[in-house]
């Protein structure tokens, strides 16, 4: 099974060949690296800019402006926070044009923690960027999802910001990509560069068929009867475990991947909630001012009176950052010992 | 090309000169110039007129929308009287048109004069102004001289200043990729390249082996809203930074439209030959203050380039006072026109700020998901 960095590679080269994507850029991004995350390994169009995340998205900007397809990589979400305006313009270019300049470009960052990065390899970024309008925003949680909405987002024809978990990129799925080999160590040998000797190394790309995972569109990774968990990207597997746990307890937990962050599929959240009348969401983001305290006002406001219990967000603690030591990124993003009571809590609570 | 005012960067006898000629014009300096009456530098008198006619066509809409906003018809008035010398040889000279073979344009909002020698409409300028749905730049969204027509590749003018320095990169990577000899044109003020985006953008475009067709321009009229150029800046001239990078750099009096012309001309030809970017720093001025916000009335110390110009043409023969004054007329008609019906023109409806958020109308409205 391919993991989620070869699966975005393999969705990069499928972008390059069949989806017009004419450049694929970022620090580190090209040769001989690669991307930091191996990501952009092979990739033919892959060129490394300077170290400007400014003029990496305005560059983006201006690539999709002229008409062509590309995507661009901030190495760090960390680091994206300078180009804020930049992106707020990306956003509102073509409502402030009244619909006359579409920027089709695709921004990628690492986001998350869970690699003990410390204070600036641990930032989360959905948060912030759901304060982005007219952007989309993808988080894939597993290798397949991953590929699919990278194709999605390389051929809509609004900006999308792909934020991938840096802790899943070496992850692997329970499904393959369409035209992946099935042996594992074919496709490393097919597409991954060598460690030592790779002078002259050049991937050999399975024959890869297009799978696409609408935008928008949400998944339920467990089906349950008693709470909703909604999540999205690394903690979707921290919740599902936790899952599976509660579930030998005859605790029936349903946990929706969301997948979008914007848009985002309510449809599915709120017949799961109508249904289990319980909900949890959980995402690593700094708690105030969180995407999950919006989901709870709407549930709060349209599903009010077929709720058994309060909703209830979990979030990272509202603190400047994550700090390096275990002890302290445990203590600051929601663990899996976390996830489990706050469901517990919450599938106890009494009206 | 006068050498009395066209300095390369980094002479600095001559770049004392240039400040002081142009920056800070004065009328005293003009008189210095127009008695130059029959160097036009090889010009034709068919350009020399057409030049004209577009900056007295851009300084009559300055001077409408300025009026506008005097008569509380706009909540807010930007542009660029002033820099008629710089603009209208700026859009006459580039290659015209949509898509990758044509130059594009990543303009600020000084830019009106530009727009007119690309062939802007009076009327569409006094509809940005007035907020009008018919605005074709913006459909009534943003400020006056935001203008976007992306059949002439005139990328959106944004608010926040510098952002379109990078951006411009990316359209000339683009046509470098396209092959066809198209460049990007970026311009903007003095006091904005302070912001790291400049500095984004000589980085990107003169990258060994990867420089990019861009003609980056900065528009020196010696002040930040209220804030004097001398207080702010270091650098001589800003044309000495893009030296720094190897971009071939001049600076240039922006005042004289005989002079920009031949500049660009020739930057622009380099730029398509060589696929390399060149920098033109050009001494403008500032005729009517920063904006609305600092009352927007006309500065008369201040050098006035299209009415110098005039003089020029008329000691040299080339126009008499009675074509010149009709010209004025012609166009001062216009604009009361066309004042006259944008404001009989439907203005946007509460329900449209849900247009555009995405693509084809996409619901963007989180209550619809």
């Amino acid at each position: 099974m391919a993991s989620v960095a070869q699966a975005i590679r393999m969705a990069l080269h499928y972008g390059e060949t069949n989806l017009g994507v004419k450049d694929i850029f970022g620090q580190d991004v090209g040769a001989p690296l690669g991307g930091v995350f191996t990501a952009t390994q092979g990739l033919k169009t892959a060129w490394n800019s300077p170290l400007d995340e400014r003029g990496i998205i305005g560059m983006a900007m201006g690539i999709a402006m002229g008409g062509d397809r590309c995507v661009a990589e901030i190495q760090f979400a960390d680091y994206i926070f300078n180009t804020i305006d930049l992106l707020k313009i990306a956003g509102n270019t073509l409502w402030c044009t009244n619909g006359q300049i579409q920027l089709p470009m695709v921004v990628m960052t690492p986001v998350g923690a869970g690699i003990f990065g410390s204070v600036y390899h641990s930032h989360s970024f959905d948060a912030w960027a759901s304060r982005l309008p007219g952007w989309k925003i993808v988080m894939p949680s597993n290798p397949l999802d991953a590929y699919g909405l990278m194709l999605s987002a390389i051929q809509d024809p609004n900006p999308v910001l792909y934020l991938k978990s840096k802790a899943l990129m070496r992850h692997k799925g329970e499904e393959l990509i369409p035209g992946e080999p099935a042996d594992e160590k074919e496709l490393k040998a097919m597409i991954d560069k060598p460690v030592q000797n790779a002078e002259g190394w050049k991937p050999r790309w399975p024959d890869l068929q297009e799978y696409l995972v609408p935008i928008g569109k949400g998944k339920i990774t467990r089906s349950g009867e008693h709470i909703t968990v909604v999540t999205y990207s690394r903690m979707v597997h921290l919740c599902d475990e936790v899952a599976d746990k509660l579930a030998q307890e005859g605790i029936s937990v349903e946990v929706i991947d969301l997948r979008s962050i914007y848009p985002y599929d309510w449809q599915m959240i709120k017949s799961s909630v109508e249904k289990t009348g319980r909900v949890l969401f959980v995402n690593e983001d700094t708690e105030v001012t969180n995407f999950g305290e919006h989901l709870a006002y709407r549930v709060t406001q349209e599903l009010f009176y077929q709720l058994m219990a309060r909703p209830r967000v979990l979030a990272g603690k509202n603190l400047p950052g994550i700090g390096l030591h275990p002890n302290l990124e445990k203590n600051s993003v929601p663990q899996i010992n976390d996830i489990e009571l706050a469901i517990r809590e919450v599938v106890a609570e009494v009206p | 090309m006068s050498k009395k005012t066209t300095v390369k960067a980094g002479g600095k006898a001559s770049a004392k000169k240039t400040l002081k000629s142009a920056a800070k014009t004065s009328v005293k300096t003009s008189k210095k110039v127009t008695t130059k009456k029959h160097d036009f530098g090889g010009l034709s008198e068919e350009i020399l007129l057409r030049m004209h006619d577009l900056m007295v066509k851009s300084r009559v809409l300055e001077e409408r929308l300025i009026k506008i906003y005097k008569a509380g018809e706009a909540y807010f008035w930007i542009g660029g009287p002033g820099e008629e010398a710089w603009g209208v040889p700026l859009g006459m000279l580039a290659r015209k048109g949509q898509g990758l073979e044509h130059d594009w344009f990543h303009l600020h909002y000084r830019c009106t004069p530009t727009m007119v020698a690309l062939g802007l409409n009076m009327i569409d300028s006094i509809r940005l102004m007035m907020n009008r749905a018919t605005d074709p730049s913006t459909g009534g969204r943003n400020f006056s001289s935001h203008y976007c027509f992306p059949q002439w590749n005139v990328a959106p003018v944004t608010s926040p200043l510098e952002v379109q320095y990078p951006i411009a990169c990316g359209t000339a990577h683009a046509q470098k990729r396209a092959g066809k000899k198209a460049l990007s044109i970026v311009t903007g003020g003095d006091a904005g390249t302070a912001e790291g985006d400049f500095a984004s953008c000589l980085v990107l475009a003169s990258r060994k082996g990867q420089e990019l067709p861009l003609l980056i321009t900065v528009q020196n009229n010696g002040y930040g809203i209220s804030t004097p150029y001398e207080g702010q800046h270091g650098e001589t001239h800003i044309a000495d930074r893009a030296r720094a990078f190897n971009i071939r750099s001049r600076v240039i009096n922006g005042n004289d439209p005989v002079e920009t012309y031949l500049a660009l001309q020739e930057e622009m030809e380099y730029i398509r030959k060589t696929g390399k970017p060149s920098f033109i720093e050009a001494m403008v001025t500032r005729l009517y203050g920063h904006s609305s916000a600092d009352g927007a009335n006309k500065k008369p110390q201040l050098f006035d380039p299209v009415l110098s110009f005039e003089k020029r043409l008329i000691d040299a023969g080339l126009l008499t006072e009675k074509a010149a004054k009709k010209i004025w007329e012609i166009y001062e008609t216009e604009g009361v026109v066309a004042q006259e019906q944008a404001r009989q023109e439907p203005v946007p409806t509460p329900e449209s700020v849900w247009d555009h958020v995405y693509v084809n109308n996409e619901n963007a409205d989180w209550r619809k998901f």
